[in-house]
């Protein structure tokens, strides 16, 4: 057992570090003491009830009987969401989910011209792609096939809201994840294969319900997928030293 | 409100809704003078209801993997968000359960709410407490630490000295060799999902007895004997509102009492949550000291009182089992002209003292490392402790005993 004294100086410190405690206790003497009222009411009853009057129907005072109910339902309510509020939040992403989510750095040297890197940040495949000249100067032939060529909707930052969508044009980064349903499209950088017509120029095609999507990962019109695909803030933290999720990272070169 | 009326006819026709709540709440007589240790029933009720919700989210957490438990357990520590509060809640509610049960249990043996007609509704009683044994004791493995590990192979191994059998058994239980995954992942099944599903029901045919009995008082004597002309007891008060409201004052001081603790000593300086089950289960070595949780210490002491007889220590082990179920038999045993203490005489109440000390003094004894001191004191105490039992059809007979009321007494 703790001393005496111990306990004595545990308390400021947990008062303060877990001050939800404190948070709970006064909720619980609230509740108490608004109870306290409808106990006396109830143990006043009781005497009269054994005189053979009943309180709870005889000689009632409505108003402040409503005003008890209303009193103690209320300090009952917060003392309720209160007790409620850990359960809920027990359901949030953990301290560990949210790690999972921190920046992910990548060495883009090896990542060879017309090929790609699958990277995982918070979870999900994010794409890299090395884009060929050839490739880059395909990407604009075709903006009439496209349902936002100009990448209107903020599906980027700022910085890649751009012909090429990407700050660098030959190093293409996106969110591996079709905004239809959730699948991850296929990279098919192979021009006019025969499953895909002799108009693909290259690009991504999801298995799950054919939306296609270029090598800027801008959707062509028709498919399923109502918009272009997700760039995650990205940045360089040397030529070739990639930051993906976090765009903000001072005292870089 | 016409709506609402209207909402409770209509289930009304179709469910027992109303007759339910009169014969169970508005309507259910109580003896009007109940003490406060009439709030333990009501109170382990709501610590039942309180380690249900908090183990059920606990699991959602919690993995039941040798090779994950532990970290899991420390993850919902330190990652899950208010997991430290979730798991301190049901760490403190499996000792607070035990606290309530007690008291629970003491008043009705100091009240005589075990004799007739209540023989049943005891009986059920105590099969709810093994069965609370066994959950505590199947949830204390799953931290995975290593008084889990080692309370748990020292238990299963009790099972193990049963002649003959003993051997395959403990292989039985433990799905192994030795405590392993496999025991950790059945224990973890029994815990949340067989053993609850077990109290519940068991509880609820513990209240629908009592309800069928009617409840004793503190003086032992019959309500239901004196009734007025509306056919309801004289001395019984409707539950709800009197008693509900009585019982949420003893709510609300239960859990300031409860929150106390969770938030500012949940481990009770080692007596709700012991130092060494912070340590990963580690087979190759047993912690220097290992003693139960304090609520089954009282009976662990008997255990290691007996000294092995016929090269087996199978006789603690009957000695130990008997201890915590010998309270089955006191409808039996007690020839007492009179239920409650308040009316019994002298022998009695020595006999009662002298149990209490020895189940708290086999309690700390149970606790305490073995010295030769310790063992007899130990040996001592158990003798106590079993005479209540076997010298209480005499003692019992031959008190005096004061005259019972014919009303409750009532001030």
């Amino acid at each position: 057992m703790l001393a005496f004294k111990e306990v004595l100086l545990s308390v400021p410190i947990a008062a303060i570090t877990k001050n939800f405690g404190m948070c709970v206790l006064a909720l619980c003497l609230g509740f108490f003491s608004a109870r306290t009222h409808l106990l006396w009411v109830a143990t006043t009853g009781f005497y009269l009830y054994k005189k053979g009057i009943n309180v709870m129907t005889d000689n009632v005072d409505r108003s402040k009987r409503r005003l008890l109910l209303a009193a103690t339902t209320a300090a009952g309510g917060v003392a309720a969401a209160g007790v409620a509020t850990p359960f809920v939040l027990s359901f949030m992403p953990s301290e560990r989910a949210k790690a999972a989510g921190a920046p992910v750095e990548v060495d883009i040297s090896a990542i060879a011209p017309g090929t790609m890197k699958v990277i995982e940040w918070q979870g999900k495949p994010v794409w890299v792609v090395r884009r060929t000249p050839e490739m880059l100067s395909l990407l604009s032939k075709h903006e009439s096939e496209l349902t936002d060529p100009t990448c209107s909707v903020p599906q980027q930052p700022e910085y890649c809201q751009n012909a090429n969508r990407s700050i660098k044009p030959e190093i293409f980064v996106a969110i591996g994840i079709c905004t239809h349903l959730g699948c991850s499209p296929s990279f098919r950088p192979e021009v006019a294969p025969a499953d895909l017509g002799a108009n693909w120029g290259g690009g991504w095609f999801c298995p799950c319900h054919g939306s296609r999507f270029d090598l800027a990962a801008r959707v062509y019109q028709g498919s399923p997928a109502p918009t272009n695909l997700i760039i995650p803030p990205h940045q360089y933290l040397s030529d070739n030293l990639l930051l993906i999720g976090d765009d903000k990272k001072k005292g870089v070169a | 409100m016409k709506l609402l009326n209207n909402f409770v006819g209509w289930v009304d026709d179709r469910f027992p809704l109303l007759d339910t709540w009169k014969e169970h709440l508005s309507e259910y007589y109580a003896p009007k003078n109940f003490n406060f240790w009439y709030f333990f029933g009501s109170l382990s009720l709501l610590v039942l209801v309180i380690q249900i919700v908090s183990g059920i989210f606990l699991t959602m957490s919690y993995k039941p993997d040798a090779l994950l438990a532990f970290a899991s357990v420390e993850y919902i520590m330190r990652d899950v968000q208010w997991g430290w509060l979730l798991r301190y809640v049901h760490s403190t509610g499996a000792s607070m359960f035990f606290v309530v049960v007690y008291l629970h249990m003491f008043r009705g043996m100091i009240y005589g709410s075990y004799r007739k007609p209540r023989e049943l509704l005891w009986i059920i009683g105590v099969v709810i407490y093994l069965a609370l044994m066994a959950e505590a004791f199947m949830g204390y493995l799953l931290p995975w630490g290593q008084m889990s590990f080692w309370g748990a192979q020292v238990i299963v191994n009790l099972f193990s000295s049963v002649p003959f059998i003993g051997n395959d058994l403990s292989v039985l239980i433990r799905g192994d060799y030795v405590i392993s995954d496999a025991t950790l992942n059945r224990f973890f099944a029994l815990h949340v999902a067989a053993i609850p599903l077990v109290l519940a029901g068991i509880v609820f045919v513990h209240i629908v007895a009592l309800h069928k009995v009617g409840s004793n008082n503190p003086d032992g004597i019959e309500i239901k004997k004196n009734k007025g002309a509306d056919g309801h007891p004289l001395d019984g008060i409707p539950f709800h509102p009197y008693y509900t409201v009585k019982d949420i004052v003893a709510v609300v001081v239960f859990l300031i009492i409860f929150c106390a603790i969770v938030f500012f000593s949940p481990d009770m300086g080692g007596y709700f949550l012991e130092a060494n089950n912070f340590i990963p289960a580690n087979p190759m070595q047993t912690p220097a000291h290992i003693s139960p949780v304090w609520y089954f210490t009282p009976y662990y002491a008997i255990l290691r009182a007996v000294p092995p007889m016929f090269g087996s220590q199978f006789p603690g082990v009957i000695a130990m089992g008997i201890g915590a179920i010998a309270v089955v038999f006191l409808p039996w045993l007690d020839r007492g002209k009179v239920k409650s203490v308040r009316y019994r005489g002298p022998i009695y109440k020595l006999f009662l003292a002298s149990f209490v000390i020895s189940f708290v003094g086999l309690g700390y004894l149970g606790m305490m490392p073995v010295t030769p001191t310790y063992t007899l004191m130990s040996r001592v105490l158990s003798v106590v402790y079993f005479a209540f039992f076997i010298l209480m059809p005499w003692y019992t007979k031959i008190d005096k005993c004061k005259p019972e009321p014919d009303r409750v007494t009532f001030k």
